[in-house]
Order: structure tokens, then C-alpha cells, then sequence
């Protein structure tokens, strides 16, 4: 068993290699000296306003913590933590933070991206990190917009959305960015909301102890583009039958609360189908609801979940962790083989690596 | 200079070791100062695996050697058609030599198609070892021999010998208990053999090599090494072969070291991990599979116990992005490809340029446009390797010569990068990734420190007196960035694609600043350290300079001494750095009346050279996916002077 910290909210066993901070640490402690150049009221400033906030609570020493971005609105972030950073190229982040996780393992190495950057021109980079299971966490911002380009249409917009270009409404159906990454093997994903600090701070503690690949899909407001995306899942009475909240361990029920302080709808499976419903809670069905099962080792029941959410209403949307599993970590992996080569080889000698097995001498 | 050369099969007392056999008996003994040899036969007849085995019983004999592999893109192509031809060109001599040699001396030709595909390139009076069980009614119309080559005619002037090597194969191994197919895969060693024993080829390295490939199945191995000396055998007791021949070692080629044969992609691979080593960095491979450059990957991924890290990719952007990723960490960081992946990874070597980070793009070269000709050899990427990115973006870059040669423009790229703090780029190509020569193996002490100083603390005072860190404020003689990495406490700071302020790092759209930006980061490419350009010039009475860069040396230095045998005069020099340019490049190129530039593209050196120096260089191409043949490019050099 690695040994583990006991800074801030206890054991961290993702963060083991990476040194700690040698005095405690307060938010401002990751704060860059740079204006912050966001929108008015964009959602990704309490996003920062959290990540600054949750950042002390790792203990970590902060040289030894890398945001790495593409581009787009949210890529900005790096300039915003004064830590280490690169704000890269469109798409690429995954793979830039995964070439320096895979050779630090003493860094905390954090990926900031949107639904564009992640989704459309990074996808590729996106669904071969998780399959890897590097140690990254990766942040998804979620507006269901192009905003740096001023308004079209992303890869999870609704169908038919009207944008600059598409005056006649899209046409492709979105990706569900959580079914996605279930379905690209992700070990951990979770899904939050900007507005939401408590809920926000805490999905990002457990991303953070998670050894391996976490992605977050974060909701954030474009209040410029697609104000108010995310309103059934803000607005107090909404969102009691919008919002589900996912507690590993806790029977999944929302809505109105019964007498016994739980949720008036359940989430079923299906005795038929297999496939989840949601139902309304009764005496009769109340032992069938389902109890969430992050840890379970099958993706399946953590994929239905995530397809509860109706794509054009957000209807069932739930939030929170839905796959927390323990896989072998690609860096960690990476460092072993290195380990055992030398075990098994000696460590390299390059002069009996360049003679080789058949050199011939010429003597004068 | 008198040197003795000491192979594995002559011990210091001079006693053979091993199984090693020499030619007995009293037949005809010639001496031979060089002879090319190219096997051919069917995609799946091991005539690549035939062709390195050879090759290295003549490297351990002491002969001067260059080879040509030419082989076709299918794994297996369909089988005794003209595409599916293998084919393994060695030359070796008892002297110098610089290319694998323009036309065969002897070619072995396994099927007809074999024979179909080669015998344009044989020269009337060589010998054609064909195996005539393969020369069926049905083989032979498949590649459109109406009637029989061997017995048409058409093969009049050649020196045929016809051998049932399938045949011959299948009865030594009667014994072994193997199914006839079985049997038959080893005709490659039965040919082996033969021409081992044609030439007094060393054999015991070629036993001991079956011994442990086949480490698993002895059976098989000892079929093959059956097969490989009854090959021997047939060549000294068959009266169709009357003769064998002796090609001295090339005692006077070599300087005094030790030596080892070496293809161009491990002689990279091992200057990669020499210059890791050099610079005390651990070396992080980020690479897609590409042909001709995955060797590069599979070798290196086979040296962890080096601290090497290797990372196969999901695609070729992601190959880079995790070596630059990498390189912020503090790795010396490689990615490596071919032509097609250059053109993917382009937007991020911009932004390799613009975070100025050390970033070696490896480019072995292959024939284009597009997927172009995969296996074969092209030099058609300099202008990409030069121009192709957005906005003004110069890369280093560096070109090996030869086979060997990859090893040192590893280790100067590599001083290239981590001095200068940028990504370079290395061309090498097709033919000097797959073609091999004895390599003179450097004692590590001999190597050049390519050590650098990470940042430590701040570099700049602010007028207040506040000592901050500053990752944009530039050594003043090499104009390199800090190289800060990630764990050193006080130097966080955030790079990215958008432009820099000067000094401070942070984000600026100031438009005097960009201009000052972009000229900077030219200023210090421009101001690159590179050694002057060597003229060879013996007699200093040459008008003509043939100017060359990457693998035509070989071709070109050849062509150049036949010249100057049959009197001429013409000077000589040949390009390691196409960016920046050797300072003295300009001088010497207006010391020649006339420029001949010879490239295996369509003029693109001659493209730059014109437009930086104005001159009137005069472009000899050639774009048919094979280097240069010495005779060839002798005879355009030769109109060039007299023009």
C-alpha cells in the first residue's frame, strides 16, 4: 500500500509522489497576477473562484501543480492559477498533459477544456486518456456553445439549436459527455454544476484522490451565447425534479421530499427491460429503488444512469459521481516497466549498447 | 596507413572458430576487389532477412559494405506478382565504397517475377542464380513471360545458373521431420549458403544467429542451418559453379577503432539515448506507427533500463503533444514520423516555437504526396520541414548522410534543441533508415556534453527591487528562453500559443511587441552555432561545386571520384544544417562558376539556395523513390561542367 497524506480531507492516494506544501495555504496562495478576462457573469469565474478555493485543501506544494488547456474560453484558466501552466493548442490538451504526467509522476497535472475543445477537434485525445487511465483530472466545462468564436453550435448542443451557423436549426445530435466517457472506460466521471460551489467542491475532492483519469463534466452559463443553459438545474423549484443527485451508497431518489426526507421520485431497473425508469415513490416500490453503486466494477448501471437525462429538457439530469473504479494507472504502469527493466537488465550501459553483439576491431 | 582487421571468425591466434567452413577442393579461386549482389523473390521468401545475413557475415569479414532494401508496401503482397517483389542489394568491397552499388553483379531470382522486376538493372556478363522450380507454366504467365525466360533465349549474355533451390531444399531436409511446405521456407538459407560459399562468406555467425532465433523451435533451427549448408555444399561439389571468389577486407577503408554494421534507424535510436545520456535527461518518445520510421519506435521501446520512455500514441498530433508535454516537464522529448505525420503535427511544433521549449521532430523521409510511396526514399520534405507551419515559425534543421551518420545528427539536433530551446527538425530518409554500413562505434568519452542548466531562481529585477522570474527573458548571446520546470518552487509561470510579452511571458496583443516577437525568435534560429560547410576541392581548380544535402552523399561522393578518375575537376560540399545555413555557405557557393544541386525531389535546396544567395543554381533531380545511381548522376555532373 502507498503511502498516503492525511492533509486537508484525509487520505489522498492519487497525490502520494507529489511533494507538500510546507505552509498552509490559503486560496490567494493560487492566484496569478493576472486580470482575469472573462465575460461579466460568466459562469467560469466561480468555477475558478472554487478551484482557488479547493486548491489549499490538497496541501500540495503548488510548483508541483500543472493546469494544462486548449483553446476556447475555459483554456484561459491556466493564466488564472499561479501555478505551473500551458495553455495549448485546440484539442490537445489530453495529450500534452499526458506526455508530462506519464514523465512526472511527482506532479499534479490538472486539464481544463470545453465541450469543443474536448468533444469536437479533441475527442480523439479525450476518449484515449481515459482508456489509458493516466493520472490527469480533467475539467470539462460545459456551456453547449462556441463561445471564443462567438456563438455556434458545439458538440452538445441540442438538436435544431439556432445559432449564427445554423439559422435553420443543427442537425447532429449531441454527445452526453458523461455516456461518453463511460463508454471510453473511464475510471471516474462526475458531473457538477458552476453555480453550485458546495456540490462543485466536492465532486473535485473526489476527482482529486482518485488515482487515474477523472473527468468532470462541469455545466457552466455562457450568459453572452446560451444564457441560462443550465436554469431547470439552478432554479430551486426546477430543479427538485430536474436535478438527480448521485450519493455513493444512498438510494437514488429527487423531487419533493416524503416524510422520511427523501426524494418523492426513485430511480428502477426495469425488471423487463434491465434499462432504468423513474418512478414515483411508494411503499410498494421503495425497497426496488435503486441504491448508487459508484464503485460497482460494471460501467452498465453508471451508463444508464447518465442516459436518464432528456437532451433537449435536462429532465433527470443526475449529478455527482457516477464511476469511481480502481484500474491500474498508465503512468504508474510506465515507471514499473522502467523499474523492472533495470531489474532484469542492469541499468542501461551505453558503450556495451553500442558495441553490440557482432563489432569487429581494426587495429592500426 | 596499414591496419589488420581482426573478425569474429580470426581469433588473435588465428584460429578458426565455430563452425566456420572454407571453400576446399580445386576449383578456380578469383579475386575480386567489389561485387554487387541483389537477391530477389516473393514478399514472403525472407529475402530481406537472406539480405542481413549476408550483410553481416561481410561486415564481421571486414569488407567495406553499403546495402539497398527495396521493398513494397504490402505486408504480403500477392504471391509471385511483380509488386509483391523483395528485394536486398549488398555492396562490399575490398576498398571504400559509398553507395549500394548501380547495377548487381549477381542476381539471385527466386520466381519469375523476381526475374521480371530485376533483370532491367542487370548488366549483360552478370550472373543470375535462378531457382527453376519457381519458373512453372502458371508463375510464368502470371507476370507475362509467354515462354521461358531460361530457355528463350532471352537470357543469352547472362551467366545463368539454374538451380532447383526448392527442390534441393526439400531433399536436404528429408531427414527433418517437416512437411514439404515446411521444408520449402528454408530455400532462402539454402541460397544463403550458396552464396556464402561463392564468395567465402564467414558462416558461423549465420549458424549461431539461426540458433537463437529459433531458440524455441531447434528444430526449425536445425533445418535452416541444414538447409543453409547444404547450400554451401552444392556450391563447392556442383560443377554449374566452377568458381568462387575472394574479396580481401578493406584493411586500408577503415581507421583504426572498432566497428559494427548499422542501419540508419538504430544508429538514430542509439543517438537519441547517447544524447539523453549526454545531456543527463531522461529521453521521452512520443510516436504514431509510421512506415519507414516505426523501427526508431520498437528499438527504443526496448531500452527502459536507459530511463527511455516510450509513449505509442492514438495518433500523430497526440505523439507530439505528449512529447512536448515532456519537454515542459524537463525530458529531452522525441517524436518520430514520416512525411504525412510532419503535416499533422505541424500546428504544434508552431507551438513548440512559440513556448520555445527543446523538441526533437524526427522526419524519416518517404515518397509523396500524400501516402505516396511508404517504403520507398524521397527527400521531397525540406520545404515542409522549413516553411510549413502558420505565421513565421523557424525550425532548425539538421540531415544525417549516411546510414551511420544518424548517430552524430541525433546528438547535434539534440544540442540544437536543448541549447537553443526550440524544436528541430531531423531528415533523414527511406534509404538511409533501412540501408546499412560498418559504423565506427565512439568510445562515450568522445561524446559532446549537451548538458544545460534548468532555471533555479529569478532572473530579473523588478524597479522596485522585487526579484521575480521571468520566462520570456532571453540569454543574450544565445537568445534561449529560462527552461523552468514544473517542481521548482517560485518559478510557476504559464506559457501558451498566444504571443508573449517580451520578458514577463504574459499574454500580449501589443503590435509592437509581436514584431519584436517574431523577429526574435528568427534572431535566434539565424543565430544558431552551426560548423562552416567543408569544400572538397583537391585540386582547387574546379568552376563546378555539386552541393548536396542528406543521403545523396553517398551517390554524389561516388560519382564525384569517377569524375575526378577520369580527370575532371569538380569540388564537392554537402549540407548537415539546412537551417541556418553553414555562415560560410554564401562565400563558397559564389567561388564556383556553376552550382549543381542534386536532390531527390523537385529542386527544393536548390529553391532555397537561390533565393537567400542568388544563384544561379542549377537543379539535377530525381523523384523515382531510389537514391541516385553513381554512373548517373557522374554523367550529369559531367555535362554540367562541360555546359
Amino acid at each position: 500500500m502507498a503511502e498516503t497524506t492525511t492533509e486537508g480531507s484525509g487520505t489522498i492516494e492519487a497525490l502520494t509522489l507529489v511533494p507538500k506544501a510546507e505552509a498552509k495555504q490559503s486560496m490567494k496562495d493560487f492566484k496569478s497576477d493576472q486580470e482575469v478576462r472573462w465575460c461579466p457573469g460568466c459562469g467560469d469565474y466561480a468555477i475558478l473562484a472554487a478551484v482557488q478555493g479547493f486548491m489549499p485543501e490538497l496541501g500540495l506544494a503548488k510548483e508541483n501543480i500543472v493546469f494544462v488547456s486548449g483553446i476556447g474560453c475555459s483554456s484561459r484558466f491556466p493564466y488564472y492559477m499561479n501555478t505551473y501552466g500551458m495553455h495549448s493548442i485546440h484539442g490537445r490538451a489530453p495529450a500534452i498533459a499526458t506526455g508530462l504526467a506519464s514523465s512526472r509522476q511527482d506532479l499534479s497535472v490538472w486539464v481544463v477544456t470545453g465541450d469543443g475543445d474536448a468533444l469536437s477537434i479533441g475527442g480523439n485525445h479525450l476518449i484515449h486518456a481515459l482508456r489509458r487511465n493516466v493520472n490527469l483530472k480533467i475539467l470539462l466545462f460545459n456551456n453547449r456553445i462556441y463561445g471564443l468564436t462567438k456563438g455556434q453550435y458545439s458538440p452538445t448542443s441540442e438538436v435544431g439549436k439556432i445559432t449564427k451557423s445554423t439559422p435553420m436549426g443543427s442537425l447532429d445530435a449531441p454527445f452526453n459527455p458523461v455516456s461518453l466517457a463511460i463508454g471510453a472506460e473511464a475510471s471516474f466521471v462526475a458531473r457538477t454544476v458552476d453555480s453550485d460551489r458546495k456540490h462543485l467542491t466536492e465532486v473535485l475532492r473526489q476527482a482529486a484522490a482518485h488515482p487515474g483519469t477523472a473527468l468532470v463534466e462541469i455545466y457552466q452559463n455562457c450568459n453572452i451565447f446560451n444564457d441560462g443553459a443550465f436554469e431547470v438545474l439552478k432554479d430551486r423549484q426546477q430543479a427538485e425534479e430536474a436535478v438527480i443527485r448521485l450519493e455513493h451508497g444512498r438510494p437514488i431518489r429527487f423531487g419533493a421530499p416524503l416524510e422520511d426526507g427523501l426524494g418523492s421520485k426513485g430511480v428502477v431497473r426495469d425488471a423487463v427491460t434491465g434499462d432504468l425508469r423513474v418512478v414515483t415513490v411508494t411503499p410498494e416500490n421503495e425497497p426496488l429503488i435503486l441504491v448508487h453503486d459508484a464503485h460497482s466494477t460494471s460501467p452498465t448501471t453508471a451508463f444508464a444512469l447518465s442516459r436518464l437525462a432528456d437532451p433537449d429538457t435536462l429532465h433527470h439530469t443526475p449529478i455527482g459521481v457516477l464511476r469511481a473504479v480502481d484500474r491500474a494507472v498508465y503512468d504508474t504502469q510506465m515507471a514499473d516497466q522502467l523499474d523492472s527493466a533495470i531489474e532484469q537488465n542492469g541499468k542501461g550501459d551505453l558503450s556495451a549498447l553500442l558495441t553490440g553483439g557482432d563489432a569487429w576491431t581494426v587495429v592500426g | 596507413m596499414t591496419s589488420q582487421v581482426s573478425s569474429p571468425a580470426e581469433q588473435a591466434d588465428g584460429a578458426v572458430v565455430g563452425e566456420q567452413r572454407k571453400p576446399a577442393g580445386d576449383k578456380d579461386v578469383r579475386r575480386l576487389d567489389r561485387v554487387i549482389i541483389r537477391f530477389a523473390g516473393d514478399s514472403g521468401d525472407g529475402m530481406q532477412l537472406t539480405g542481413d545475413r549476408f550483410t553481416s557475415e561481410t561486415a564481421s569479414f571486414g569488407n567495406d559494405l553499403s546495402t539497398l532494401p527495396n521493398f513494397p508496401a504490402e505486408i504480403r503482397a500477392p504471391a509471385g506478382t511483380l509488386p509483391g517483389v523483395s528485394s536486398f542489394q549488398l555492396h562490399f568491397a575490398d576498398h571504400d565504397i559509398l553507395t549500394p552499388g548501380d547495377a548487381p553483379n549477381v542476381l539471385v531470382a527466386m520466381n519469375p517475377a523476381a526475374l521480371k522486376a530485376n533483370i532491367a538493372d542487370v548488366p549483360r556478363g552478370a550472373e543470375i542464380i535462378v531457382n527453376t522450380d519457381e519458373f512453372t507454366k502458371r508463375a510464368m504467365a502470371k507476370v507475362g513471360y509467354a515462354a521461358s525466360p531460361l530457355e528463350d533465349g532471352s537470357l543469352d549474355g547472362f551467366s545463368v545458373h539454374p538451380v532447383p533451390l526448392t527442390t534441393l531444399t526439400v531433399e536436404a531436409l528429408k531427414d527433418f521431420d517437416l512437411s514439404r511446405k515446411e521444408a520449402e521456407r528454408s530455400k532462402n538459407m539454402f541460397a544463403l549458403g550458396l552464396l556464402s560459399w561463392m564468395y567465402h562468406r564467414p558462416t558461423e555467425g549465420t549458424e549461431k544467429f539461426l540458433k537463437t532465433k529459433f531458440a524455441k523451435k531447434p528444430g526449425i533451427a536445425a533445418a535452416n542451418i541444414a538447409a543453409f549448408r547444404a547450400g554451401w555444399n552444392f556450391g563447392e561439389t556442383t560443377e554449374d559453379f566452377a568458381v568462387s571468389y575472394e574479396i580481401a577486407p578493406a584493411t586500408q577503408a577503415f581507421p583504426t577503432g572498432t566497428y559494427r554494421n548499422i542501419s540508419g534507424n538504430l544508429a538514430l535510436s542509439y543517438g537519441l539515448i547517447a544524447a539523453s545520456r549526454q545531456a543527463d535527461l531522461p529521453l521521452y518518445l512520443g510516436s504514431y506507427p509510421i512506415t519507414p520510421a516505426s523501427d526508431i519506435l520498437h528499438e527504443l521501446s526496448r531500452h527502459k533500463n536507459f530511463g527511455v520512455r516510450t509513449f505509442q500514441a492514438e495518433d500523430e498530433i497526440a505523439g507530439i503533444g505528449a512529447a512536448l508535454g515532456a519537454a515542459f516537464g524537463g525530458s529531452l522529448a522525441v517524436t518520430t514520423t514520416s512525411g504525412p505525420g510532419v503535416a499533422l503535427k505541424s500546428e504544434t511544433i508552431g507551438l513548440a516555437v512559440s513556448l520555445e521549449l527543446p523538441l526533437l521532430v524526427i522526419d524519416i523521409q518517404r515518397g509523396g504526396p500524400s501516402t505516396g510511396l511508404p517504403t520507398k526514399t524521397e527527400q521531397a520534405d525540406l520545404l515542409q520541414a522549413m516553411y510549413g507551419r502558420n505565421g513565421e515559425a523557424p525550425v532548425p534543421i539538421v540531415a544525417p548522410r549516411t546510414p551511420a551518420d544518424c548517430f552524430d545528427a541525433a546528438i547535434e539536433a539534440a544540442r540544437i534543441a536543448l541549447a537553443y530551446r526550440t524544436p528541430v527538425l531531423l531528415l533523414s530518409d527511406g534509404y538511409l533508415a533501412n540501408g546499412s554500413e560498418p559504423w565506427r562505434i565512439p568510445e562515450t568519452d568522445e561524446l559532446p556534453d549537451l548538458r544545460v542548466q534548468f532555471a533555479q531562481g529569478p532572473n530579473h529585477t523588478l524597479d522596485d527591487g522585487t526579484e521575480v522570474f521571468w520566462p520570456y527573458k532571453r540569454d543574450p548571446k544565445t537568445l534561449a528562453r529560462p527552461w523552468a520546470i514544473p517542481g521548482t518552487p517560485g518559478l510557476e509561470h504559464r506559457i501558451g500559443g498566444i504571443e508573449k510579452q517580451d520578458g514577463t511571458g504574459n499574454i500580449s496583443y501589443d503590435p509592437a511587441n509581436h514584431d519584436f516577437m517574431v523577429r526574435t525568435r528568427q534572431a535566434k534560429i539565424d543565430g544558431i552555432d552551426v560548423p562552416d560547410v567543408e569544400v572538397d576541392d583537391p585540386t582547387g581548380n574546379a568552376d563546378t561545386l555539386v552541393l548536396g544535402w542528406g543521403s545523396t552523399y553517398g551517390p554524389i561522393t561516388a560519382a564525384v571520384r569517377r569524375l575526378r578518375a577520369a580527370g575532371e575537376h569538380i569540388a564537392q560540399a554537402h549540407l548537415r544544417h539546412l537551417n541556418p545555413f553553414p555562415r560560410n555557405l554564401g562565400t563558397v557557393l559564389k567561388r564556383y562558376d556553376k552550382v549543381v544541386i542534386p536532390e531527390m525531389n523537385l529542386g527544393q535546396l536548390a529553391t532555397l539556395v537561390r533565393a537567400k544567395y542568388l544563384v544561379d543554381a542549377h537543379s539535377y533531380n530525381q523523384v523515382n523513390g531510389m537514391p541516385f545511381k553513381a554512373e548517373q548522376l557522374a554523367t550529369a555532373l559531367k555535362e554540367a561542367i562541360d555546359g
